[in-house]
């Protein structure tokens, strides 16, 4: 194309903002007005550039970069006490200490996919208070997250999750306080073991008590000690307030709370 | 996924011709798809992708498929945890990435919960395999298959506010595959509460969770019922503000991220639904100065993929320019650097991406449609030589470029540089050719489209 050389140049050179004018009426002899074109989306003008797209979406285009090496280390160990998982790469471990280590209780080190639930979980489980409040107002709040709705009771909670968030009945991160054991079903008999409990945390099978909205540590073979219940001291609702990891504390390099480097490896 | 787009099979000459036929049929295929209004595609992370010992990188080497027994097999072991789970997952895994391996799956009864029992234990391995279990069966071409998943997705939400960067990633990229599953994946995920998970995710400040959100959203933003049900959710949320951040950032290290926001603003803005409130957020100035910082790049260093970037920019400023003048006030972009910049990213992509030129025309279009100012400035610039020589290009381009500038707004401009008798010069010669009987033909079919063009 016959562009002026060092076009690109005045990219760079600071230009005095064009005036805003008044539109003038169409004159003759030309019978259309110029307009500015508006498309929608499914129209046809839009076709190629789409295409373009969902090629890349398919990663039919054929375009060569490096990958990202993982890095491999020599083995190390997970450092929390009591818990001696083997790594050898920093991904591994990362993975490993978000699902485990990251959003625990404190008081009874289970811990829970997110803040949130924590935070929840600490609230129904571990404050004192919170029974008593429950008898008079709604205090069992709603799982998901931008959801403000309030019950009175974990039932009404999960009938809630149930019929307005479509979750399923039997969702892992919402089980009553109190620990049932669970029968054995008499079901037709179906090719896989469907009495067996779902998850895969606990090493032992007899043990089919579930606990609520918590996953069990696989190391420690412990059962599912019981909530605290009981006259909790002043000193004790101080530490229901620490009870949770604090946000500063991360690992690796600063403001990314995981172990990559924001830089990219070459 | 910019920074997984792994090494590709790197053919020799009769490979190349098949990779060729093989492009053009699927480009085909996806031709037709959006005739019909179906253009549906969707992403996989697979980490088989190795790099052979030779250096050349492997083309998958898919497993054999398993039969129902072996998969069978498989979960009962799994659920004992007679051998190492990991592995069993693996295999099972590779199996399912056999279509027919995967009707069969989802067929047995039981198998998803325990799948889905996998997916959310604390083994973090075991969970990790089965995540990928799942997203293989997210990206199966059987609807069947992608439906069953439906159960997983209330967990595959919850953890989109953990921090481990890849299992995040795997996450986004299956609700992503599941999202244009069909309306009944949508309907299940809203309320769930898929925006408000979006909404916090975005915050993480890694790169790879970033793009596999944005992936979710354009996937979330295309569907058919998004003008009147999901845009508005995502208007009301804070994402634009974040999207609009995002899709000018980082581009150095990579513009994987750049790209998804982009297109998402695309789908927000041609679906008309509230751009008033984009151009409050200032989404105009932001994506000037995108394109300003992208004609840049071009002049430095070819740039993979760079029209990937650009095409969904172009259109959204488009767009907004045309936006109606009684609902919101006029759209004024008074910077003529732009007009640099469309015409270094046309002359850059004429041979290669013919489809951004006409996109570039579009705006340039918008930008001077009864704007003697901006023709004005075309002419100062001495642009006008390109223009001319794009008549020669193609229908679309002559209907574009020459009813632009010999409108009156041309006329006007005209007038104004009475004293340079090269661009009178060179103006006569553009309406000469637009008047020759050989341009008669074209000048008709330009009415005809025209005409559409006015009245869409």
């Amino acid at each position: 194309m016959l562009l002026p050389p060092e076009l690109s140049v005045s990219l760079r050179v600071e230009r005095p903002m064009l005036p805003v004018q008044p539109c003038t009426p169409p004159r003759a002899p030309f019978c259309f007005s110029p307009s500015r074109l508006r498309f929608h989306r499914q129209h046809e003008f839009f076709e190629d550039g789409d295409i373009h797209r969902h090629l890349y979406l398919q990663d039919i285009l054929t375009n060569v970069t490096e990958v990202t090496e993982r890095s491999k280390v020599s083995e190390f160990c997970c450092h929390i006490v009591g818990c001696c998982q083997v790594f050898d790469t920093l991904e591994g471990y990362e993975h490993h200490y978000n699902t485990l280590h990251r959003n625990m209780c404190s008081f009874c080190k289970r811990s829970f996919p997110s803040v949130h639930l924590l935070d929840t979980h600490i609230l129904e489980w571990h404050d004192s208070l919170f029974q008593i409040m429950a008898e008079k107002q709604k205090m069992y709040q709603c799982l998901v997250e931008g959801c403000a709705e309030k019950f009175k009771s974990s039932k009404d909670r999960k009938d809630h999750l149930v019929k307005v968030h479509l979750y399923p009945s039997d969702f892992r991160f919402d089980k009553p306080k109190k620990a049932k054991s669970s029968t054995k079903h008499s079901k037709p008999p179906s090719k896989l073991d469907m009495s067996m409990p779902m998850d895969v945390n606990v090493e032992t099978y007899e043990q089919s008590q579930v606990d609520s909205m918590e996953i069990c540590p696989s190391e420690s073979m412990e059962n599912p000690t019981q909530p605290v219940s009981g006259p909790i001291s002043s000193l004790q609702e101080k530490k229901l307030y620490k009870s949770r990891i604090p946000s500063t504390i991360c690992f690796g390099q600063g403001a990314s709370r995981g172990f990559k480097s924001m830089k990219k490896k070459v | 996924m910019w920074s997984r787009r792994s090494c590709r099979y790197r053919p020799d000459a009769s490979g190349l011709e098949e990779l060729r036929a093989r492009r053009r049929e699927q480009e085909s295929a996806l031709r037709k798809a959006r005739r019909q209004q179906q253009l549906v595609s969707k992403r996989l992370l697979r980490e088989d992708s190795l790099v052979n010992g030779d250096g050349q990188a492997g083309v998958e080497i898919a497993s054999e498929p398993l039969s129902e027994q072996e998969i069978l097999q498989l979960l009962r072991d799994v659920q004992r945890g007679t051998e190492e789970r990991k592995k069993l997952l693996s295999r099972l895994r590779q199996g399912l990435q056999h279509k027919e391996c995967q009707q069969k799956f989802v067929r047995l009864e039981g198998s998803m919960r325990v799948l889905i029992g996998l997916f959310t234990s604390s083994l973090a391995n075991v969970q990790m395999e089965a995540a990928r279990c799942l997203h293989e069966l997210s990206h199966s071409s059987d609807p069947s298959v992608a439906e069953a998943c439906l159960p997983a997705t209330s967990y595959l939400l919850t953890y989109l506010s953990g921090h481990s960067v890849e299992f995040t990633e795997l996450c986004l990229y299956t609700l992503g595959n599941l999202a244009v599953e069909s309306d009944a994946v949508r309907k299940q995920l809203l309320p769930q509460g898929i925006i408000p998970a979006l909404t916090s995710c975005i915050q993480s400040p890694h790169m790879a969770v970033l793009e596999g959100l944005g992936y979710v959203l354009s996937q979330l933003l295309q569907a058919r019922e998004a003008p009147t049900k999901i845009i508005p959710l995502v208007l009301d949320s804070v994402l634009p503000q974040h999207m609009l951040r995002l899709v000018s950032s980082n581009l150095e290290l990579g513009m994987g991220v750049a790209v998804e926001f982009a297109w998402c603003l695309h789908y927000i803005v041609c679906s008309h639904v509230n751009n008033a409130l984009l151009i409050s957020q200032g989404i105009v100035s932001t994506l000037v100065l995108l394109l300003l910082e992208l004609a840049s790049m071009i002049s430095k260093a070819a740039t993979e993929g760079l029209e990937l970037l650009i095409c969904p920019v172009l259109r959204c400023l488009s767009n907004l320019l045309a936006e109606d003048e009684t609902e919101v006030c006029k759209v004024q972009i008074q910077d003529e650097r732009l007009l640099v910049a469309l015409f270094l990213f046309m002359q850059y992509f004429l041979q290669q991406h013919p489809f951004l030129v006409q996109e570039c025309l579009w705006l340039l279009n918008n930008l001077t449609a009864d704007e003697p100012i901006f023709c004005s400035a075309v002419l100062t610039l001495d642009l006008l030589p390109a223009l001319l020589q794009l008549l020669s290009c193609s229908r679309m381009v002559t209907l574009l470029a020459v009813d632009d500038f010999l409108r009156q707004a041309g006329l006007q401009a005209l007038e104004q540089h009475q004293d340079n008798p090269q661009l009178q010069e060179r103006v006569r010669a553009l309406s000469e050719t637009y008047l020759q009987p050989a341009a008669a033909s074209l000048i008709s079919c330009a009415d005809a489209s025209a005409a559409v063009l006015t009245s869409s």
